[in-house]
């Protein structure tokens, strides 16, 4: 007898196996997910938008002889001791507490070989990353933890955490098995308990207070140093208006591509804008209050390529940072650790349970041995040769456009492949002079 | 001998660096600053043995940060009042706003009046004598150090506390979450008996109800969802 035919198996696109999995994970432990990096979603990113180059009306640069500048001076707003930097590419602020001091020390070697700078965050200034960073940005955080008036005086520039692209509205949770003796000590914390990362300061609260504050720090510091504010890809426009009135050098503006630590998954993918969404409406913020270049717009969240420098620059941009993309330098996630992967439940490319402190690269780890996994001269060797490539591919795409300069980058060498870029990016639709919004049509 | 700097005729930034200069020289002078109109950040950052009186009302962050030095307000202070404060004493006579001793580290913030919302909130090791009353959410998330109040406390208190102890001697509105009353020990008549002192209260330690942690939300349980 002949067989019934039937359909193929269907997967349900609403209820597929990574959201029923999550589903029963959820009933398992009664607790929301929690992780590190940043969004894992498909969202528009500079991958959506193309360089024209150069042609009849562009002239283009001689790559290996003709000079393209990569330079960057931030905070030359306010500052008596602005920063100057080789490259526009800047290590984002990533906590001792949540990397490993090897880790730490690493970034900084990485950032001043290849002449730019790295930042602290939540936890203080450590020593490695003081010894080793030629130019350290200094996080000014809710939490305050081992703020104090000698680091602050110590740094090259001060950076107001507002709020960061991952969580914009969203403080942090640094779980207890990486609160060891040491970072313990440095948060005036007891050892082993879940330590909170506050969402908003405890001191001030919204531009005008920020104002008085920015005063006091420059008071502090005898006006040498730049001050940064950084905000999470929330209302960018609003948020770069207001971080100017409050009186910042440079503002740091982090899409939901950006890392962190630890924060709830719902809260990482449900939160804040792409990155690509939020330059535009930054620029044109300083741009209405004539400050576009005098405050530098440091853009991040997602930031892997030269193409996505010379991209960002392109929007307008003063620099990028990059956080998750120097943790990959460094060795983060690497192929080699497959097989302890696969113990954690995981893959490589797929590691994200930092704040469990289990990192098998010994880089978010707060554990003794994985620690030492971590050689920080190599890990360093390797994040400037990245930083370095990141250089020359923005070069690379500056020159084929015309410039002597990354800088002089703008959004006529620009277009887009999709209706979502174009629209945010405010580039014209690959093949047309038109983009969605554009007045006049 | 005291040097006098007048506000009317000299610049915020020019008394601030007269002030973090002669701490640095670690000389021990003494200064009087008048007419500070409640200029904020005022007398903030100094890093040595220095005295430093003002003369009236001040605004945000005065004293911020302040190591060593003993600063004096003769008259009320703004919002952040000894803010992340090191060590060293700050007086204030009058009364202070929010947020006074905010993440301090260590010193005596000592009010003589009253304290408004917030005061101690993040305390990293501070002490704080109010002879007053003081707001809501005091203490939030403190952390270490303690909190003497000789009058009443606002709502919340100690909302989300560590290891900061905390002092009372008249009402408590409510306690926040994770936070208790304790029982006073005599280390803790101790450490209340020596601070009281050091503020010149006229108070007794045995007036005073201890308050702390329970500790129950230091590592996340979610069975403790209803306490956030």
């Amino acid at each position: 007898m002949d067989k019934t035919p039937q359909t193929d198996p269907r997967q349900s696109w609403t209820f597929s196996n990574s959201i029923n999995s999550e589903i029963r994970r959820a009933a398992d432990t009664g607790i929301y997910d929690i992780r590190g990096g940043g969004a894992k979603r498909r969202v528009p990113h500079f991958d959506d938008l193309l360089f024209l180059g150069a042609s009849m009306s562009r002239y283009p640069l001689e790559g290996y002889r003709e000079k393209c500048d990569t330079s960057v001076t931030l905070g030359t707003r306010f500052a008596k001791k602005p920063i100057e930097l080789k490259i526009p590419v800047t290590i984002a602020g990533m906590s001792f507490g949540a990397l490993s001091g090897p880790a730490k020390e690493a970034l900084g070697r990485g950032a001043t070989m290849a002449g730019t700078s790295t930042t602290t965050g939540d936890g203080g200034m450590t020593e490695e990353e003081r010894g080793h960073s030629e130019k350290l940005v200094y996080q000014y955080l809710p939490s305050r933890y081992g703020m104090n008036p000698d680091d602050l005086r110590r740094a090259d520039a001060i950076e107001i955490v507002v709020g960061q692209g991952a969580k914009p509205g969203g403080g942090g949770m640094l779980l207890g098995q990486k609160i060891t003796e040491r970072v313990a000590g440095m948060r005036d914390l007891p050892v082993g308990i879940d330590q909170r990362s506050a969402c908003r300061h405890p001191d001030w609260t919204g531009p005008d207070d920020l104002e008085i504050k920015i005063l006091e720090i420059r008071e502090i510091t005898n006006w040498e140093k730049p001050i940064y504010i950084k905000v999470g890809g929330a209302r960018p426009y609003y948020d770069v208006a207001l971080a100017c009135k409050a009186g910042a050098d440079v503002i740091v503006l982090d899409g939901m591509q950006g890392g962190t630590a630890a924060t709830q998954d719902v809260f990482i993918e449900h939160v804040g804008q792409p990155t690509l969404a939020c330059i535009r409406p930054a620029v044109q913020a300083l741009q209405d209050l004539g400050l576009h270049r005098e405050v530098q717009l440091v853009v991040s969240g997602g930031i892997r390529t030269g193409a996505d420098v010379a991209k960002a620059l392109a929007l307008g941009a003063d620099a990028v940072a990059i956080g998750t993309a120097a943790l990959v330098a460094l060795g983060d996630n690497d192929p080699k650790w497959e097989s302890e992967y696969n113990k954690l439940g995981t893959t490589t490319g797929a590691y994200d349970d930092w704040h469990e402190g289990r990192d098998p690269a010994g880089i978010t780890t707060q554990d003794a041995e994985l620690m030492k996994r971590l050689d920080p001269e190599v890990a360093g060797r390797k994040l400037r040769n990245y930083l370095n490539v990141l250089t020359l591919e923005c070069q690379t795409l500056a020159r084929a456009c015309g410039h002597n300069h990354v800088h002089n980058l703008e959004p006529e060498d620009l277009c887009a492949l999709t209706m979502e870029a174009a629209a945010m990016a405010q580039v014209p639709l690959a093949g047309t002079n038109w983009y969605p919004g554009k007045p006049g049509f | 001998m005291t040097t006098t700097l007048d506000m009317t005729a000299t610049e915020l930034r020019e008394v601030n660096t007269t002030l973090q200069a002669a701490a640095k020289a670690q000389a021990n002078e003494a200064f009087e600053i008048t007419n500070p109109r409640g200029s904020h950040a005022m007398a903030c950052g100094l890093d040595g043995p220095l005295s430093v009186t003002i003369k009236g009302s001040t605004g945000y962050y005065c004293a911020g940060m302040n190591k060593e030095a003993t600063v004096t307000v003769e008259g009320s202070a703004g919002p952040g009042v000894a803010e992340n404060m090191m060590s060293g004493v700050v007086t204030i006579e009058g009364d202070a706003s929010q947020y006074a001793g905010a993440t301090g580290h260590g010193g005596l913030l000592n009010i003589k009046g009253n304290a408004s919302s917030r005061c101690g909130i993040s305390m990293k090791g501070i002490d704080i004598v109010v002879h007053g009353n003081i707001g809501h959410m005091s203490a939030f998330m403190a952390q270490k150090g303690n909190l003497v109040v000789l009058g009443d406390a606002g709502d919340a208190l100690g909302d989300s506390l560590y290891e900061a102890r905390l002092f009372v001697r008249g009402n408590v509105k409510s306690l926040g979450a994770d936070c208790i009353e304790k029982e006073m020990r005599p280390e803790h008549i101790e450490i209340l008996k020596e601070l009281l002192e050091k503020a010149g209260a006229d108070a007794k330690p045995e007036e005073f109800k201890r308050y702390g942690s329970a500790r129950k939300l230091y590592n996340f349980n979610i069975d403790h969802a209803d306490e956030y």
